[in-house]
């Protein structure tokens, strides 16, 4: 096996599995623990290799709630973490990711959505896991969900995943699909120095005096990791700014549930990415992330050479959901088209802030994504 | 003249603000946390190096209840959270004190795999024989027969020999007390808390409020006089042997075995790599 030590840079051409992986390393990430699972495999594959090369871990967990479970722990010991899966094991993740919700852990879960329900299509792309990702473990929370269209993006939206975990002591998700992950692409990676990288706020104070879960103005606490000689305690009971269970208190869960959505609520202008290509005066605005996203560009572009003022609107952020944005959109619309490889869930929160602007859904499942034709079709009948 | 107040010597070792306990009276789980508190002072633990972790239970409150760093995880996955804590800073002393539902039932995964893994983390296990947070329903280690609020006609389940599995499973050090045994228990924990690897007691414990009083011990000086009477001191005898009947509790260390712990077989191979690279570059 040859040793490369150094973090990969300049123009490659890899699949987006791999570019995922490179691009947790090139974040500082340097903890994996994961169950393997296709199409995300070549993640822990990967990171097998690459981990111990910055001196990081890779572990190879008995279960998917263990990957997650230790994927905490290493965040509370202080390393950037990740762990990898696709819609079984992203099932069995939701508990914990819950805990890191509420503990406000800082890491990084890969799903890599292929068929479901249940074991489904392994080897097939889906985009059947967006609703999971908002709100598959119980309770109220806010969540951030990214999803990359391209090879490039399996990479830089890792960057910007772990950029946002450790900004707002949160789990960020990566919501890739099989195409993205498993297609192989030219990618290229700006040097070490050119890359923004985030690391969490620590505290200033002695340890008597550090409240664990105390916000700042942006809503944050800053973080201590164990053994920094800070002796505090996380629960994930309803606890207060000590960290300590109050789980009688209605004032309390009121505090820090509201606290830990408006983390993200209040904060969404700086979170939410969107693309937006000739929306300014279209009639008809595509709405599409991940890989249908480049059918629907390429539909938007063959309507305009067919005289249609059609637009593209591609959310990044799947979560928070680019509400304004898409009402901005909408208001000047005659007619939004939401392709999905699912049967029907971007498209309710579409439908819900499109307000009296008719949307027009097509789904698609099993192996292909749309074709340009189809969405092209839908923009036709759209007008 | 007048007593000057004095803090209890032990208070350092506890977080105040967070007492009164939930425990009832004559429950184990004080017992439990004064011998590791007791183990702790005696062994002059750096407590800015410890981090204590519990699952969820009655037992699982302990985490909150030590003045180090501490985690209170999901229900059954301490082991996995500390799994991840040790590897990221192997320079840690992490221990677990959790329940038999908590680290048998749902978390029984985690365990053997850790075991077998032979990581670095200590597990101590309050067995109570029986769920108590929930309150009472029988769980991997309630003896046959035994009446619980989910086995009203009598358990019809085999329950788990905890010290047996364990050592079959690849742990380093494997030892069982009752709450009786304060000072053999407190010197396990010593041991346990020295020793390299993936370490385990099991801590035969009273819940008169919850198992004790529908199985005709009503008190925790009932149950007490069971583990008084039925424990035999059975040193590095057969694990396998190691019942837990209403006559016999065979108790003792019955594991110790040096073995390389996965935290240093890991990070031998990073250093390695390391190696290889500078060769390389040189
Ligand atoms: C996923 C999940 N399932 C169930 C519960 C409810 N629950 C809380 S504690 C507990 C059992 C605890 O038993 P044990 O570990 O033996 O601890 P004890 O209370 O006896 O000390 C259960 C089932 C939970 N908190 N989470
Ligand atoms: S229910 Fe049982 S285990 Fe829980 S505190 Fe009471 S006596 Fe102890
Ligand atoms: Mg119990």
């Amino acid at each position: 096996m040859s040793i490369k030590r150094s973090l990969l840079t300049g123009a490659h051409f890899l699949n987006g599995d791999v570019a995922c992986a490179e691009g947790a390393i090139a974040a500082g990430c340097r903890f994996f623990a994961g169950y393997p699972i296709t199409p995300a495999t070549e993640i822990a594959e990967h990171l097998s290799e690459r981990m111990p090369e910055f001196g990081g871990i890779y572990i190879q967990m008995e279960d998917e709630i263990a990957s997650m479970a230790a994927v905490i722990g290493a965040s509370y010991a202080g390393l950037k973490s990740m762990t990898a899966t696709s819609g079984p094991g992203f099932s069995l993740m939701q508990e914990n990711i819950g805990l890191a919700v509420m503990t406000e852990t800082p890491c990084v879960v890969v799903d890599i959505m292929r068929g479901g329900p249940s074991t489904g299509q392994p080897t097939l792309p889906g985009q059947q896991d967006v609703m999971q990702a908002k709100w598959g473990s119980h309770g109220d929370y806010e969540i951030i969900a990214l999803a990359p269209c391209s090879v490039q993006e399996m990479f830089s939206l890792t960057v910007e995943a772990f950029n946002l975990s450790e900004t707002y002591r949160v789990p960020v998700l990566l919501l890739g699909d099989e195409i993205v992950a498993h297609m192989y692409e030219k990618v290229v990676i700006p040097p070490p120095d050119k890359l923004r990288i985030v690391n969490r706020k620590k505290p200033h104070v002695p340890s008597k005096d550090y409240q664990p879960f105390m916000p700042e103005e942006d809503f944050v606490p800053p973080m201590a990791s164990f053994g920094e000689g800070y002796r505090f305690h996380a629960t994930g009971l309803t606890h207060d700014e000590h960290g300590y269970p109050k789980t009688q208190s209605s004032e309390v869960q009121a505090r820090l549930v509201r606290r830990l959505c408006d983390k993200i609520r209040r904060n969404v202008d700086k979170i939410v990415r969107v693309e937006e290509i000739m929306t300014e005066d279209a009639d008809v605005v595509v709405v599409s992330y991940g890989i249908v996203a480049r059918s629907a560009l390429s539909a938007v572009r063959k309507a305009r050479a067919a005289g249609i003022k059609a637009g593209f609107l591609r959310p990044i952020t799947l979560w928070p959901f680019p509400e304004k944005q898409v009402a901005k959109a909408a208001a000047r619309a005659k007619v939004i088209v939401v392709p999905e490889m699912n049967c029907g869930q971007l498209v309710r929160e579409v439908e819900r802030v499109a307000k009296s602007t008719p949307v027009s859904f097509l789904s698609k499942l099993g192996e292909d994504p749309h074709t340009p034709t189809e969405i092209f079709e839908a923009i036709k009948r759209g007008i | 003249m007048v007593q000057e107040a004095v803090t209890h010597p032990f208070s350092k070792y506890l977080r105040e603000e967070m007492m009164p306990h939930i425990w009832c009276a004559g429950c184990g789980n004080g017992i439990v946390l004064n011998c590791f508190v007791h183990a702790l002072d005696e062994l002059k633990a750096d407590l800015d190096k410890l981090v204590v972790v519990s699952g969820i239970g009655c037992i699982g409150r302990t985490a909150g209840y030590t003045n180090t760093a501490s985690f209170h995880t999901t229900h059954g996955r301490s082991i996995a959270f500390a799994t991840g804590v040790k590897l990221a800073n192997p320079e840690l002393d992490v221990v677990i004190v959790s329940g038999d539902g908590d680290l048998f039932a749902i978390g029984g995964n985690h365990f053997i795999h850790a075991a077998r893994r032979n990581i670095g983390i200590k597990v101590i296990c309050a067995n109570n024989f029986n769920y108590g947070m929930t309150g009472g329903q029988l769980g991997p280690t309630t003896p046959l027969e035994a009446l619980t609020t989910t086995s009203p006609y009598g358990n019809s389940e085999h329950p788990f020999n905890l010290v047996h599995l364990a050592a079959a499973a690849g742990a380093s050090y494997v030892a069982r007390w009752t709450t009786l045994h304060v000072r053999r228990l407190t010197q396990s924990i010593k041991r346990l808390m020295q020793k390299e690897g993936f370490c385990f007691i099991e801590v035969i414990s009273p819940c008169p409020e919850i198992f004790g009083r529908r199985n005709k011990m009503r008190s925790g000086l009932e149950m007490m006089e069971w583990f008084r009477k039925a424990s035999v001191v059975e040193n590095f005898s057969d694990p396998a042997k190691a019942d837990i009947t209403p006559d016999r509790i065979v108790v003792g260390e019955f594991v110790d075995i040096e073995k390389m712990s996965y935290e240093k077989l890991f990070h031998e191979k990073i250093a390695q790599i390391n190696e290889k690279a500078m060769e390389k570059m040189s």
